[in-house]
């Protein structure tokens, strides 16, 4: 069933689901990708979204009013909120490092069956870049991974072990793709949540990790 | 003697082969991109350049990059500059990649005279090799040492004639680190004031970090990069 959906629904499924775990008050970092979806399924005055490039307050803009200087962390155009706040580059991430970011919502390339990640380094490839996510992994209160369940031929992202050089050496607390939600409960990947009619047979044939099912 | 220079080759003088140059920006976003191409019209090799990007292909530090001028690059995030891994896996550039709040607290602490700091971040990673670890309060941490550089290229929204600088937006950045961070700081700007007429309680670097201030002739726009 979920092979039907495009490229675009798959990622607003994911984004969908991600902002029901989003309570106010909390601030939210986003990271690059489908995480910067996930706003427009929030409207609470008490969320408060981060940017690493130096915005608390991050909104939408309107074609009319983008601005070349306000950008988020995709250097995509983005508006600030009544009441947002720029800052430096060092005191945001001392936000991050320093625990003042409740939740962080990052992409992934790859994640192994005890929560770690792997989404800034593919060996061999022109793949160079870390940016924030080590820091918001270290200092995150909760981390939300959002990803495809497979890549381009089809081999799963869930995996016994990344093959790609790990983020870091802390667990990410709960997993989104289009097929499936995993929430990391000591070390191990729980299955909760079928997304979009996929039934248990299709998770478990795209899933190389091993994981508990308690749907 | 003034701080406000005519010329960018003027407000470049200082700059010698195999500096380390600390550049501002997250991209092209607060990049000074008025004296970045400055420096592509100078005579001046084996550079060490400090900047969360190299900018874009072409653009910005991009431009540098494909003079051969820069020997080395420390920064977050390369990927958005197609040429720099090209560069590299030609053995012609030497890259060091920091988190970007490693990047962002060593220029603090380069700026402050502080010798390096532990943290949290990169522990358990490939990023961490090499580098010194201790466990403080029974949690590991990894020694990052201070990044300075002889010279700092920063773009903020307005100077008064002092050097006192007040930034605009996302394009903030890593200016304020980088213009505490170098013997020498050049900072581009939109409008130059007079004294008083920036609010004190507004200014972000005061003036005592600011050596040289022109007025940004290359700017971003929501049609890319003009001259004006």
């Amino acid at each position: 069933m979920s092979t039907a959906l495009s490229k675009e629904q798959i990622q607003q499924s994911i984004a969908a689901r991600v902002a029901q775990e989003i309570q106010a008050p909390c601030v939210v970092n986003l990271g690059i990708g489908i995480p910067t979806l996930v706003a427009q399924y929030v409207n609470d005055p008490g969320i408060a979204f981060h940017t690493e490039n130096g915005l608390l307050g991050v909104t939408d803009v309107e074609e009319a009013d983008i601005d070349p200087n306000l950008v988020n962390a995709g250097k995509l155009p983005v508006g600030q909120s009544l009441g947002a706040s720029f800052f430096n580059s060092a005191e945001s991430f001392a936000m991050i490092r320093g625990s003042h970011v409740d939740i962080a919502i990052l992409g992934a390339l790859q994640v192994d069956e005890t929560g770690l990640i792997a989404n800034w380094s593919v060996p061999g490839k022109n793949i160079i870049g870390v940016g924030g996510a080590m820091d918001l992994l270290v200092g995150a209160r909760k981390v939300i991974v959002t990803m495809s369940h497979t890549s381009k031929d089809d081999s799963s992202k869930v995996l016994k072990e990344c093959t790609y050089p790990i983020t870091s050496t802390r667990q990410v607390d709960l997993i989104v793709t289009e097929l499936a939600v995993f929430k990391v409960i000591e070390g191990k990947l729980h299955l909760i949540e079928l997304m979009n009619g996929t039934t248990l047979e299709e998770v478990e044939s795209k899933t190389e990790a091993d994981f508990i099912v308690q749907l | 003697m003034s701080k406000i220079k005519e010329t960018v080759e003027e407000a470049l003088l200082p700059i010698q082969n195999g500096d380390t140059i600390l550049v501002g920006g997250f991209g092209l976003i607060g990049a000074p991109l008025t004296l970045v191409e400055g420096l592509t019209a100078k005579e001046v090799n084996d550079l060490t350049i400090v900047s969360n990007n190299l900018g874009e292909a072409g653009k910005g530090l991009g431009l540098l990059l494909n003079q051969h001028k820069i020997t080395h690059a420390i920064g977050s995030y390369f990927t958005s500059n197609r040429d720099v891994g090209n560069f590299y896996q030609k053995g012609e550039l030497q890259l060091t990649l920091l988190p970007q709040g490693t990047l962002s607290e060593a220029l603090r602490a380069g700026g402050a005279g502080i010798g390096g700091f532990y943290t949290k971040t990169a522990v358990g990673t490939a990023l961490a090799k090499g580098k010194e670890q201790r466990e403080i309060d029974g949690e590991m941490y990894v020694l990052e040492k201070p990044i300075r550089g002889q010279v700092a290229l920063i773009r903020a929204h307005k100077a008064d004639t002092l050097g006192n600088l007040v930034y605009y937006k996302t394009a903030r950045n890593f200016n304020p680190l980088m213009a505490t961070a170098a013997d020498y700081v050049v900072a581009e700007v939109d409008e130059i004031v007079e004294p008083g007429e920036l609010d004190p309680e507004a200014i972000v670097t005061p003036h005592l970090f600011v050596d040289a201030i022109i007025e940004a002739k290359q700017v971003l726009t929501r049609e890319g990069v003009i001259s004006r």
